[in-house]
């Protein structure tokens, strides 16, 4: 890979949408994800004509309980009879779509490009954490009847054993993103809560509590992303896309140290080379951290570099992460306020960095300046990390 | 995998793959795999960890029109695509096939799943004029072209009046008709071209290529019309310079997963050139030794239908076809059009334009 | 994007559910895979009472679950290679709740056990051990030695092993 000398053509994002989150939601995939696409199309001034192709993103097809997924939401999503291709790398699939649509541009072989994200998680019965089991791999894992937030409990469980971080100081994440959340129209969690909230609620498996983690949600989101010459005729503040990054760990993850998430590492080192930053900490004003745990986001932003290895529930409890903070992590509320559609979710956080960066997101709206902006997705056996990062016109 | 992938690296002069590739496709989806998410399992043998993997939902000429487009940008110097299908993995093939009919509409009807095809085929031979026998002239051409093809697994030495013999499943399609499962991986190396010379100088090209989706509603799409083929057609044809296809290919290879859209494939891709198709077939036209062969290696009547590997089937035919290394079937080819389709339900397909220099 | 966005969507409450109109469908997925070379070989050793690994000669690496490749080198791995069935306990959690998210009536205890004799391996496993070791973390890094079924109730798979309970350092 080249430094961004070779890269010719610029990409902007000029408007996006969402749907509500809720647990369960009446409308089908296809009309969740027409309605992301509607608001996006409308924001950005644009009718469906004006779009030469689309870029789908969905995770596992046993949600919405469909085979082919991608095919069922083509035609909610504004693809009939265009380029249509559908991108799956898990959980990260919500940042990872919006790279998709990044190289769509980006390759010179379109000019506007919608990036969807759709999830539908309730049809799934007897629950929709069911679908997880077959995540795992046949033969040495299934058998043992491995568990989702087992996985998650055991990565959190050696991450608070390695730094010696306590559960309350993880706790405040949840607390800060449920009260961010407050102020977010799609928001499905949110709400005030307070450490002790966390430490007395229903223990799944330990060291995780119900309150650690996001709820089930059905969702979508949806931006629109054009090339440097359609960018500046419909809008004054194009938001580019400066940076992409993702990495993918090896399947065996009981061979990894859990403690860091290293691919993360190496899909921010792509990022940040590309967007031609240095010193991480200092140049991102503003990130949306991938947060289904409250874990995760202390995590994340040390894999991110956004903190040194241990140091992320330091910059928490300081308020360094509150919106008024001098690095706000997930303004938005995050997952864990928000809701977790899963790939919807990742792509919701994408178009909270381009709010913010437009100045547009109302009471959400970060105190300092905003410039430069980063939101971060991951997913499957805890592999993948998935970085993009953009900046303000 | 691995397998599949040390002979494509050693094929490309590739040494070590985790020092030079820059980025991984793979092509699957969930549930052929039986395993959700199933990017998880792929890294490690493509040497793909800790270096940018992801998957496209779909089938392999389109997880390479992503990779084509990754290089475009100027970020990734070589990239790699991997498909495979386990298909003899799978018990219940055909029920999959049927979740994914729309499950508020088409499902609860609980039909075979081909009786689409039965339907399109129908319609399509009436607009055209055609009959069964069409279809086992089809059917013969590309089992028997398969007899020359080690990598076939249903060839045979069968002749039209033979197929046609053969009691429907649907009319009008009796069991040749349908392209049975196989298992193979695939992978294929793809890089920029003034780094691709570095490497190797039989280097093929990928002068155009265009992918579409046309409807998923069977209630809201054309019937007799592959308009998929043609939109993608139309994208590879432009970014391919390609004024007269009629004319302008040595060969051709078109999805054949259900014998009539092979014919319906043809015309969607404009190869007739304002001919009539059927004459076309019936005059030999399409024949290895014919004016413009279709499917010389047997297509996937004759080698086995591949999942989502199918689009990486025909591009492997293709290299060997431009490389001069299809032993026993070779056509002199320097210009060829590859397209493939995603099979029942969808209107999904690919189509690509692959050249060799002198 | 303010809060005063009206937002599409139609949300649903539980009880929601009995008023409208909806379709029940199971799919009939199954599959049948084949295990590979090394799992293969794996489960074999597995029913003889035994745990083997693969190892690298280029990086050194023992790998369990052993592969045929390594990912690290990108090469085929070398030989076959028996390891002792003692281990450390690199993670572990108490789990209160089933698959389904049923409550369990007995918490189950589960982790990550490091091969002894093969640094950077690993299998997740059942843990016989206190909750309240997993809790005050005195279970990170507890050494551990795999209880097996007998004999005759070994078939091939990962769970001839029952779990792995501790030993004496």
């Amino acid at each position: 890979m080249k430094t961004n000398l070779n890269i010719k053509n610029r990409v902007a994002i000029v408007g996006a949408g969402l749907t509500l989150f809720r647990r369960r939601m009446l409308d089908t995939p296809k009309e969740l994800a027409w309605g992301a696409v509607k608001m996006a199309l409308e924001s950005a001034g644009l009718d469906i004509k004006d779009v030469e192709a689309v870029v789908i993103g969905s995770a596992p097809d046993a949600f919405d309980g469909v085979h082919m997924k991608g095919e069922y939401l083509s035609d909610g999503s504004g693809g009939i009879g265009k380029p249509t291709m559908r991108v799956y790398v898990g959980g990260g699939t919500g940042v990872f779509t919006p790279i998709a649509g990044w190289w769509h541009v980006a390759s010179g072989l379109f000019d506007v490009v919608i990036a969807v994200a759709e999830e539908k998680m309730s049809p799934a019965q007897p629950h929709p954490q069911y679908v997880f089991k077959h995540i795992w791999d046949p033969i040495i894992e299934r058998p043992l009847g491995l568990n989702l937030i087992w996985i998650f409990a055991m990565e959190m469980h050696r991450y608070m054993y390695r730094y010696n971080i306590k559960k309350e100081d993880v706790a405040l994440v949840s607390v800060k993103n449920k009260a961010n959340a407050l102020d977010h129209p799609a928001a499905q969690a949110a709400g005030k809560i307070t450490v002790d909230d966390v430490l007395k609620s229903e223990i799944l498996v330990w060291p995780v509590q119900r309150l650690d983690i996001s709820p089930v949600s059905d969702g979508a989101a949806a931006i629109v992303m054009v090339s440097e010459k359609i960018a500046r005729r419909l809008t004054d503040s194009p938001v580019w896309v400066e940076g992409v990054g993702w990495a993918l760990d090896s399947t065996h993850w009981t061979n990894r140290d859990l403690s860091y998430p290293k691919y993360l590492e190496v899909a921010a080192r792509m990022a940040y080379k590309m967007a031609n930053i240095e010193n991480p900490r200092k140049e991102i004003d503003v990130a949306e951290v991938y947060d289904p745990f409250d874990y995760k986001e202390l995590h994340h932003m040390e894999g991110l570099m956004l903190a040194r290895k241990g140091e992320a529930p330091i910059l928490t409890k300081e308020g360094i992460t509150q919106r008024d903070g001098d690095l706000p992590i997930n303004p938005s509320g995050g997952l864990l306020g928000v809701g977790n559609p899963i790939a919807a979710a990742g792509l919701m956080k994408v178009a909270e960095i381009f709010w913010q960066l437009r100045y547009e997101a109302g009471k959400r709206q970060v105190k300092k300046p905003v410039y430069t902006g980063l939101a971060q997705a991951w997913g499957d056996l805890m592999q993948v990390g998935t970085v993009i990062i953009m900046r303000g016109g | 995998m691995f397998e599949a992938a040390s002979r494509a690296y050693a094929d490309a002069g590739i040494d070590d793959p985790r020092k030079t590739v820059d980025a991984f496709v793979t092509c699957e989806e969930d549930f052929w795999s039986g395993i959700s998410i199933f990017d998880e399992f792929t890294p490690d043998q493509l040497g793909g960890v800790y270096k940018p993997v992801y998957t496209i939902t779909s089938d392999g000429l389109i997880g390479l029109a992503s990779a084509y487009m990754k290089i475009r940008t100027g970020l990734f110097d070589i990239v790699v695509v991997e498909a495979h299908s386990k298909a003899s993995e799978i018990i219940t093939l055909n029920d999959i096939i049927n979740f994914a009919y729309d499950p508020i509409y088409n499902r609860p009807l609980n039909l075979n799943p081909y009786f689409l095809a039965g339907l399109e085929a129908t319609k399509y031979l009436h607009k055209i004029g055609g009959s069964r026998y069409h279809l086992s002239l089809i059917v013969e051409k590309n089992k028997t072209n398969a007899l020359k093809n080690p990598l076939a697994s249903y060839a045979s030495k069968i002749t039209a009046e033979d197929v046609n013999k053969l009691k429907p499943i649907i009319e009008p399609l009796n069991p040749l008709d349908i392209a049975q499962p196989i298992d193979v991986s695939i992978v294929v190396v793809l890089a920029r071209s003034d780094i691709a010379k570095k490497f190797t100088d039989r280097i093929v090209w990928i002068d155009g290529i265009g992918w579409a989706t046309e409807n998923p509603s069977i209630e809201n799409r054309d019937w007799s019309n592959a308009a998929y083929a043609r939109i993608a057609a139309n994208m590879a044809y432009k970014l391919a310079d390609i004024k007269n296809p009629a004319r302008e290919f040595d060969m051709a290879i078109v999805d054949d997963k259900i014998s009539y859209k092979e014919l319906e494939h043809i015309e969607a891709l404009r190869l007739t050139g304002g001919k009539n198709v059927l004459r076309l077939l019936e005059d030999g036209e399409f024949n290895i030794k014919g004016s413009l062969p279709v499917n010389p290696h047997g297509g996937e009547l004759g080698v086995g239908w591949a999942l989502e590997a199918s689009g990486l089937v025909a591009v492997l035919e293709g290299v060997h076809q431009l490389r001069n290394e299809a032993v026993g079937r070779q056509i002199s080819a320097k210009k060829i059009v590859i397209q493939s389709w995603r099979g029942i339900p969808t209107t999904t397909g690919a189509v690509a334009v692959l050249t060799i220099d002198n | 994007m303010t809060k005063e966005i009206k937002l599409y969507g139609h949300g649903l409450k539980e009880d929601d559910l009995k008023r409208v109109i909806l379709i029940e469908d199971k799919p009939s997925a199954k599959y049948s895979w084949s295990a590979g070379t090394a799992m293969s070989r794996f489960l074999l050793e597995l029913k003889e009472g035994r745990i083997i690994g693969r190892k690298c000669n280029k990086c050194g690496r023992i790998l369990i679950p052993p592969r045929m490749y390594c990912e690290v080198c990108f090469r085929p791995t070398d030989e076959w290679i028996y390891v002792r069935d003692i281990g450390r306990i690199t993670t572990a959690v108490v789990s209160y709740i089933s698959a389904d998210r049923a409550r369990l009536e007995k918490p189950e205890v589960v982790g990550v056990i490091e091969f002894e004799d093969a640094p950077g391996s690993g299998i997740f496993h059942r843990l016989n051990i206190k909750p309240e070791d997993v809790i005050n973390r005195s279970a990170f890094g507890m050494k551990v030695k795999a209880v097996w079924k007998p004999k005759e109730q070994r078939n091939g798979s990962i769970t001839d092993i029952e779990y792995f309970e501790p030993v004496k350092e």
